[in-house]
């Protein structure tokens, strides 16, 4: 029997990567007023490893759909339309409006788009760089039952045995871990080189299903569970020193104690 | 603490864990001993609060071997084992609920663990089990709920305090001292309670860089490597010597690990290694914001490179404006 895929791909509006956050004068949060946004690098990768696995599959048509789906304001919007343009079918937006909702309530709010949508397959990125959590395809898996592979480095899908063979990396190395489906893959850097919409591609996403819906009409619990109580600056390093060769470098260390 | 609560009119019964805190430290096993990174997890406990009692659990069928190290561990009260081969590779799905099953036996009101590969992977899923929003990667502990965390890359701290019942913490081993073996200390050693839930997924392989050099994660001296090494042989000619002549464990920003100079597991950065060394040495790294992430909190920090307005020499205790294919060498031979 074999197993066709219907993948969902959750993707998260972030500030840029290459911006350096600042933090906010009332110390809650940083500031966010026009700062450029971005699709989270790490679901970009989900979305190209989703692609790839359709592309790479033609013949056999494994992949039956890629749903794109994003929590968060009605900005969101954009990052669904660059999924959509890179190749996704169909999206959903969850506005949560400004409430920046807890991986625990995301991955409550997937559960239920999970249901609806029939995936078998959830590949995520594996931490959005503004809060570094590296937690929400771990709870998804975790409320779902289903098998994880986080940190995946390379993707195999065995169509017949309905099995799939993820590569991660771990700590002083990489491992390979195998599961039936349905599972949740979390994606690491090294996974893919996400790929660049083009622009007859970004004219046709704009006709293809985007829909918005409140997280109370999907019924899942996401109140906060943890309070910010300040966000603050780290601590700034003390302005170092230039030194004019490697001899003084090596005595200004043997000074400090380091070698 | 009681007063703000009297002041609430919370009732009495809410205050229990604060008479009572008892920890769950989630033990990764290297071998027959706890990782570095577990001992840093216990250290975080031990600054819980006030009568706090520290519970380790340690998974494997090592697990007798190992929990007797964890007993003579300074703070550590008590070692649940679970001896069962189905640990033994970390499989995050029956691990998750190993501990999801002895939080509700035992009624800890916090559970901690290394925010290595192994703590990220695990605690969460554990917290769907337990309907508790984690706390990632924690760099201090302010009080028994209320905890520090980078974001953004490090530019930003978060003081963050949870409202759930249960803490579930993974914890960032180069912000805490690993917790020392105390010749008086001999904490019980009983059995966990093992649910042996179904195993979901399967251990394929896995392929390990071995390495004499110190771990890159608990080492004193570290030497990193970047685009500016410009291939691999220059990466493994200049970096190495130089790394063996200071006794430094070896790292690599992203730039070199996507350019294949050197292995995944080196890379110090945001989404890498976090590491916070006596000494660091960023050899050819313009200093990126996310490979800055992973090294900023280092003591002594020393910037090679060409160019001087790379971002790097912004963090840098000591700059050394040079090109690294000839100060390096040199440094090397100097040192030895």
């Amino acid at each position: 029997m074999s197993t066709k895929l219907r993948i969902l791909v959750p993707v998260k509006r972030v500030i840029d990567s290459a911006v350096r956050p600042r933090v906010n004068k009332a110390q809650t949060g940083v500031e966010t007023q026009g700062v450029k946004f971005s699709m989270n690098p790490f679901c970009d990768i989900a979305l190209e490893e989703a692609l790839r696995l359709r592309e790479n599959n033609k013949a056999s048509s494994l992949v039956e759909s890629i749903h794109a789906v994003s929590a968060g304001p009605s900005k969101a919007q954009e990052v669904l339309r660059a999924a959509l343009a890179k190749g996704a079918d169909e999206s959903t937006l969850i506005d949560t409006g400004s409430t920046d909702v807890e991986p625990l309530g995301v991955a409550k709010m997937l559960k239920k788009i999970i249901d609806e949508q029939k995936s078998n397959l959830v590949i995520l990125g594996k931490q959005a760089i503004d809060n570094d959590s590296n937690q929400t395809g771990q709870i998804l898996a975790g409320l779902l039952n289903w098998p994880q592979a986080t940190n995946a480095s390379k993707v195999e899908v065995d169509e017949q045995a309905g099995k799939v063979t993820v590569t991660r990396e771990i700590d002083g190395g990489v491992e390979t871990v195998a599961a039936p489906l349905p599972m949740i893959i979390t994606t690491d850097l090294r996974l893919n080189e996400p790929r660049y919409a083009s622009l007859p591609n970004i004219m046709k996403a704009k006709k293809k299903p985007l829909k918005v819906v409140k997280p109370d009409d999907l019924g899942a619990d996401i109140a906060s569970r943890l309070e910010i109580l300040k966000v603050s600056e780290p601590p700034v390093r003390q302005a170092g020193e230039i030194v004019e060769s490697t001899d003084e470098l090596i005595s200004r260390l043997k000074k400090a104690g380091a070698v | 603490m009681l007063s703000t609560l009297l002041k609430r009119g919370r009732p009495f019964a809410t205050m229990r864990p604060l008479r009572g805190l008892s920890t769950l430290a989630v033990v990764e096993n290297a071998g027959s001993a706890p990782t570095p990174g577990s001992l840093s997890a216990i250290t975080a406990a031990s600054q819980l609060g006030e009568g706090n009692s520290i519970t380790a659990l340690v998974a494997g069928s090592n697990a007798k071997e190992v929990a007797e190290r964890v007993s003579k561990v300074a703070g550590v009260s008590k070692v649940l084992t679970a001896v069962n081969g189905n640990y033994d590779r970390n499989l995050p799905e029956n691990l998750a609920t190993l501990i999801a099953e002895n939080v509700k036996k035992h009624g800890f009101s916090h559970v901690l663990a290394p925010a290595s590969g192994f703590g990220k992977n695990v605690l969460p899923r554990a917290g769907a089990l337990l309907d508790v929003q984690p706390i990632s990667d924690i760099t201090a502990v302010e009080s028994e709920n209320t905890f520090v965390r980078p974001i953004y890359a490090g530019n930003a701290l978060a003081t963050t305090k949870s409202n759930d019942p249960i803490k579930l913490v993974s914890v960032r081993s180069s912000a805490f001292a690993q917790a020392a073996e105390d010749a008086q200390a001999a904490a019980a050693i009983e059995d966990a309670v093992d649910p042996d839930s179904p195993l979901l997924s399967e251990f394929v392989s896995e392929e390990l860089t071995k390495s004499e050099r110190p771990d890159l994660g608990t080492a004193q001296k570290v030497v990193s490597g970047g685009r500016g090494l410009k291939d691999k042989e220059n990466f493994d000619k200049v970096i190495y010597p130089f790394a063996d002549a200071l006794g430094a464990a070896v790292g690599a920003s992203r730039a070199a690990v996507d350019s294949g100079f050197a292995d995944n597991s080196l890379q110090v950065g945001q989404t890498g290694k976090v590491v916070a060394p006596e000494l660091y040495v960023a050899v050819g790294i313009s200093g990126a914001i996310q490979h800055l992430a992973g090294m900023k909190d280092s003591k002594t920090i020393v910037a090679i490179n060409k160019d001087p307005e790379a971002p790097i020499f912004q963090v840098a205790d000591l700059g050394l404006v040079q090109d690294l294919f000839q100060a390096v060498p040199e440094l090397t031979e100097k040192l030895k």
